[in-house]
C-alpha cells in the first residue's frame, strides 16, 4: 500500500530519461544553452563527441577552423559581436595546448567562453599516455574556471555550470576537460537545467546605497569631472544608461580601446581616447580634472601611464562589478561596486543637471592642438605615400561607423582604434589586455557569425596576418564574407618605433618580408587587391565593401611612421608627447 | 630581534594569516597557489583541512606581506568560483599553534639528564620511545619548537619536523549562520561583499 502510495507520488514529475553517451549529453546542454555556433578541431581524444555532432548538423553548425588558436580567437569573436558564449570545441593534448593564448586573451578581456577539451580515458590519467597533458593545470592561470569530468553522469550539471560562470558577473573563458571513457559512456540522460545559482560564487555584488550618495555628492560638487569608461559597460549591457548619466551630467567621457563603441564616437561628450596612444586632451587633463569617475574599467598600465604620478589630485569613483578592481592600481575615494547597469541610474538620478561648459573646453582646445599636431598629417596627407591613418578615415566615409572593426595588434590597432568611427556598440573588436597578435583574422571571422547581419571589416599588419593566415582556408571552406585590410609597412612597426624612439634606431629583427598576399588569398579562392597609390584608396575600399564575398585588400603605407601621441613607458599621462 | 623582524620594521610587513572557506574540489589548491606565486610572494605555511561544516573546506595560509598586498590577496582568492570567503588576521587576532616532532637518540636521553630536562621545560611529550630513538612532540607558537630544536641540536637530533600553522579566529562565529545565506539565491549584505568594504568605515570627507 505504501509503495503504491510512493509510486503515485513521483510518477507525474518523474522526468523522461533518455539513455545517451556523454557526448549526446554534451550537444543537448548545448543546444539548451541556445548554442548555434562551435568553432572547432576534432582529434583523437574527442572524437567521441564528434561522432556524436554527426547526428546535430541541423541543429549544430560547427565551423571547422585551421588551428585551434584561430578556433578560439574565433569563439572570442563571436562572443564579442554577439554578447553570447563563445563555444570551442578541441581534442586533447597539442589541440588544447594551442588555446593557451586565446584562453589567456579572453580571460584579460572578460570575454565569455565555453571550451571543451576532449582527454584520455580515466585510466590513462597521469600515465603521459599519447597526447596526454595536464589540461586543468596549464589552463588554470587563464581560466575563470575550469573542471575535469571523467564520468558522463556529470556532464549535464557540469555543462549549466560553465555556462553559467562564463556569462555571469565579470564574464570569462571557462574549460571543460572530459575523459574519453565520459564521452563514450550511456547513461540515463534526465534533462538540462540551466544554472543560475552556485553557491560560493557571487557574481553580482548588491549595490551599497551610501556609496551611491558619496559618489553623488561629489559628482554635484566637482568643477572639473571627468568620466572614463571601459568595456565593462558593454559587457553590462549598461550603453543606454551610460548615455544618459554623462548626458544629464554633462560630463566630458574617454574611452579605453576595449570601451570605445558603447556611445557614437561622435557624441559631443566622447572626448576622446585614454593611454599610451590615446587623445592629448583625455589624457592631459587626466592630471587636471578634480573628480575621476571610472566605469567598468580597470586602470591598465598602458591607461595609466606611471601611477604615482597618476589622477593624484582628483576623487576617485570606481564603479566595477569585480570586487578585486576596487583599489587594485588606483586607491579610490569612492567605491561603487557592482553591475554598473544597476548603478549607473541610481547614480544618475542623484546627480544634478549641470554644463561645464569651460572645462568641456578645454578638452576641445587640446583636440585642436592635436588636430593640429598629428591628426591632419595622418588622415589627410596631400603628398607623399599612404598613411594608416587614411586608410581608416577612408573607411569611416564609406561604412558610416556602421561596420564592425576588428583589429589586430601594432601600429595599425592604435591607428583603428584611435581614428575608426563608430555608431553602434560591440564594433570595435581587439585584443586589449593581451595584445595577441593574429587575432583580427579568426576574431573576424568568429565576429561575422556572431552578427551575420553586419559588415565586418578585420584591420592586420604585415606581421601579424602571417601569425594565422592558415584562417583563410576557414574563410574558403565556410564562404563568410568577411573584408580583410592589411596595412604592409613591411616591418613589425610598432617594435620598429619602440626601437627609433628608446633605442637609437638599432633596428633589431623588425625587418619582416611577407608573401603576396593577394596571391596567397587567391590559392583560397579569395578575391583581393593590393595598393600603394593614394587615388587608388577609395575606390578600392569601395570594390572591397561591395564585394559579394569575402576580399583582401593590401594597402601599402609609409615604412616608417610613428604614431603619436604617445606617453612613453614609465611616463606620466601628462608628459604626452605629440611628437 | 631576529633579521626577519628587523626587515619587517622597514617594509611595513608582518605575519599575517588568511583564513579561506572553499568547497571541496579537486585542483582549488593548485588555483589558491598560483594566485601567491604568481606574484612571487612566499606562502610561509599552508594547512588545508575540514571546518566545522561537512562539505566545506578551510585553507590557512600564513604569510609576511604587508596588509595591502594580503587585502589584494584576499580579494583575488575570493574572485575564484568555489571560495565562499577569505579573512586576513594579524598573530594578535587569532590563537594559533603549529606541532613539532623530534627524533633523538634514545640513549642520549637515558644518559644526559640534561637533556631530560631540557624536554620537560618545554613541556616535550614522548610519542614513541624505542631502544635506538625516541620521538618527542611539541605544540606551541614558533619561536617555542625553534627555541627546543635549537636546543636539542647538540645532542644527536635525528630528525625534526614541523607543522603547518592552524588558527582560530577569536572574533569568529563559525561559518555555519554564514553558509546558509549562501545557499539563498538572493542573499544577505553581508556575504556578498567583503570584508574590506563593510570595514570601510569613513569612506570619504569633503
Ligand atoms: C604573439 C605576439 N608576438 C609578439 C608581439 C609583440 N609585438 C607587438 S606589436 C608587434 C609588431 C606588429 O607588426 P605588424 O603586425 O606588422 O603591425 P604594425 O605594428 O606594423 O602595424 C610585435 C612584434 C605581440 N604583440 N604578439
Amino acid at each position: 500500500m505504501e509503495v503504491l502510495q510512493e509510486e503515485i507520488l513521483i510518477s507525474p514529475e518523474k522526468k523522461e530519461t533518455m539513455y545517451v553517451s556523454g557526448g549526446v549529453a554534451l550537444l543537448e546542454g548545448l543546444i539548451a544553452e541556445g548554442v548555434d555556433t562551435i568553432f572547432g578541431y576534432p582529434g583523437g581524444a574527442i572524437m567521441p563527441i564528434y561522432d556524436a555532432l554527426y547526428d546535430y548538423k541541423e541543429k549544430l553548425n560547427h565551423i571547422l577552423v585551421r588551428h585551434e588558436q584561430g578556433g578560439i580567437h574565433a569563439g572570442q569573436g563571436y562572443a564579442r559581436s554577439s554578447g553570447k558564449v563563445g563555444v570551442v570545441f578541441a581534442t586533447s593534448g597539442p589541440g588544447a595546448t594551442n588555446l593557451i593564448t586565446g584562453l589567456a586573451d579572453a580571460q584579460i578581456d572578460s570575454t565569455p567562453l565555453v571550451c571543451i577539451t576532449g582527454q584520455v580515458f580515466a585510466h590513462l590519467l597521469g600515465t603521459d599516455a599519447f597526447q596526454e597533458t595536464d589540461v586543468i593545470n596549464i589552463t588554470t592561470p587563464v581560466t575563470k574556471w575550469n573542471y575535469q569530468v571523467t564520468d558522463a553522469t556529470e556532464i549535464p550539471e557540469v555543462m549549466a555550470k560553465a555556462f553559467h560562470i562564463a556569462r555571469s558577473g565579470r564574464p570569462g573563458p571557462v574549460l571543460i576537460d572530459i575523459t574519453k571513457n565520459a564521452q563514450i559512456q550511456k547513461f540515463d540522460f534526465e534533462g538540462y537545467e540551466i544554472c543560475n545559482h552556485v553557491r560560493s560564487y557571487r557574481p553580482k555584488p548588491i549595490v551599497r546605497n551610501e556609496y551611491v550618495e558619496q559618489a553623488a555628492e561629489l559628482i554635484n560638487q566637482a568643477k572639473k569631472p571627468f568620466v572614463i569608461w571601459g568595456q565593462g559597460v558593454i559587457l553590462g549591457e549598461a550603453e543606454k544608461e551610460f548615455q544618459a548619466f554623462i548626458e544629464k551630467t554633462n560630463i566630458p567621457a574617454a574611452w579605453t580601446i576595449l570601451g570605445v563603441s558603447a556611445i557614437p564616437t561622435d557624441h559631443e561628450l566622447n572626448v576622446g581616447m585614454l593611454g599610451m596612444h590615446g587623445n592629448y586632451g583625455p589624457n592631459v587633463l587626466t592630471n587636471e580634472c578634480d573628480v575621476l569617475i571610472a566605469i567598468g574599467m580597470r586602470f591598465d598600465d598602458r591607461v595609466t601611464g606611471r601611477l604615482d604620478k597618476y589622477a593624484k589630485q582628483a576623487k576617485i569613483i570606481h564603479l566595477d562589478i569585480d570586487p578585486a578592481e576596487i583599489d587594485k592600481n588606483v586607491q579610490t575615494t569612492v567605491p561603487v561596486w557592482g553591475d554598473c547597469k544597476e548603478t549607473l541610474p541610481l547614480l544618475m538620478n542623484l546627480c544634478d543637471q549641470k554644463k561645464h561648459t569651460e572645462w568641456l573646453q578645454l578638452f576641445r582646445d587640446y583636440q585642436q592642438k592635436e588636430v593640429d599636431a598629428v591628426i591632419d598629417v595622418e588622415l589627410k596627407p596631400k603628398s607623399g605615400e599612404l598613411t594608416m591613418g587614411e586608410v581608416i578615415n577612408q573607411l569611416n566615409i564609406l561604412t558610416n561607423g556602421e561596420a564592425i572593426i576588428v583589429t589586430d595588434v601594432g601600429q595599425h590597432q592604435m591607428v583603428a582604434c584611435r581614428y575608426a568611427k563608430f555608431n553602434k556598440t560591440r564594433s570595435n573588436i581587439t585584443s586589449g589586455g593581451l595584445g595577441t597578435m593574429g587575432f583580427a583574422l579568426p576574431a573576424a571571422i568568429g565576429a561575422k557569425f556572431g552578427a551575420p547581419e553586419r559588415t565586418v571589416v578585420s584591420v592586420s599588419g604585415d606581421g601579424g596576418f602571417q601569425m594565422t593566415i592558415q584562417e583563410l582556408g576557414t574563410i574558403m571552406q565556410t564562404g563568410i564574407d568577411v573584408k580583410m585590410i592589411i596595412l604592409n609597412n613591411r616591418f613589425l612597426g610598432m617594435v620598429r618605433q619602440w626601437q627609433d624612439m628608446f633605442n637609437d634606431k638599432r633596428y633589431s629583427f623588425v625587418d619582416i618580408q611577407s608573401p603576396d598576399f593577394v596571391a596567397v588569398a587567391a590559392a583560397y579562392r579569395i578575391e583581393g587587391k593590393c595598393i600603394s597609390e593614394r587615388e587608388q584608396l577609395q575606390s578600392s575600399l569601395k570594390e572591397m565593401l561591395e564585394h559579394k564575398g569575402s576580399y583582401l585588400l593590401e594597402v601599402m603605407v609609409t615604412k616608417e611612421n610613428n604614431v603619436f601621441p604617445m606617453v612613453p613607458q614609465g611616463c606620466s599621462v601628462s608628459e604626452i608627447r605629440l611628437k | 630581534m631576529s633579521i626577519q623582524h628587523l626587515n619587517n620594521i622597514i617594509t611595513g610587513k608582518q605575519e599575517y594569516n588568511i583564513t579561506v572557506y572553499t568547497e571541496n574540489q579537486i585542483g582549488l589548491l593548485n588555483r589558491i597557489a598560483i594566485i601567491f606565486t604568481r606574484r612571487k610572494i612566499n606562502i610561509e605555511s599552508l594547512n588545508t583541512s575540514p571546518s566545522e561544516i561537512d562539505s566545506i573546506h578551510r585553507f590557512d595560509i600564513v604569510l609576511n606581506e604587508t596588509e595591502e598586498v594580503v587585502r589584494k590577496l584576499a580579494r583575488q582568492i575570493e574572485k575564484q568560483v568555489e571560495v565562499l570567503k577569505v579573512y586576513y588576521h594579524t598573530n594578535e587576532e587569532i590563537i594559533w599553534q603549529e606541532m613539532a616532532l623530534y627524533k633523538v637518540p634514545t640513549d642520549t636521553i637515558a644518559e644526559k639528564v640534561l637533556v631530560e630536562r631540557l624536554l620537560r621545560e618545554h613541556g616535550a611529550r614522548a610519542v614513541v620511545i624505542r631502544k635506538d630513538y625516541t620521538v618527542f612532540e611539541t605544540t606551541g607558537h614558533r619561536t617555542e619548537t625553534d627555541n627546543l630544536l635549537e636546543a636539542l641540536q647538540p645532542y644527536g637530533l635525528i630528525e625534526f619536523v614541523r607543522s603547518a600553522r592552524i588558527a582560530i579566529i577569536k572574533s569568529s562565529e563559525g561559518f555555519n549562520r554564514k553558509l546558509r545565506e549562501f545557499e539563498q539565491l538572493e542573499p544577505g549584505q553581508e556575504v556578498s561583499e567583503n570584508e574590506f568594504l563593510s570595514s570601510r568605515d569613513k569612506v570619504f570627507t569633503m
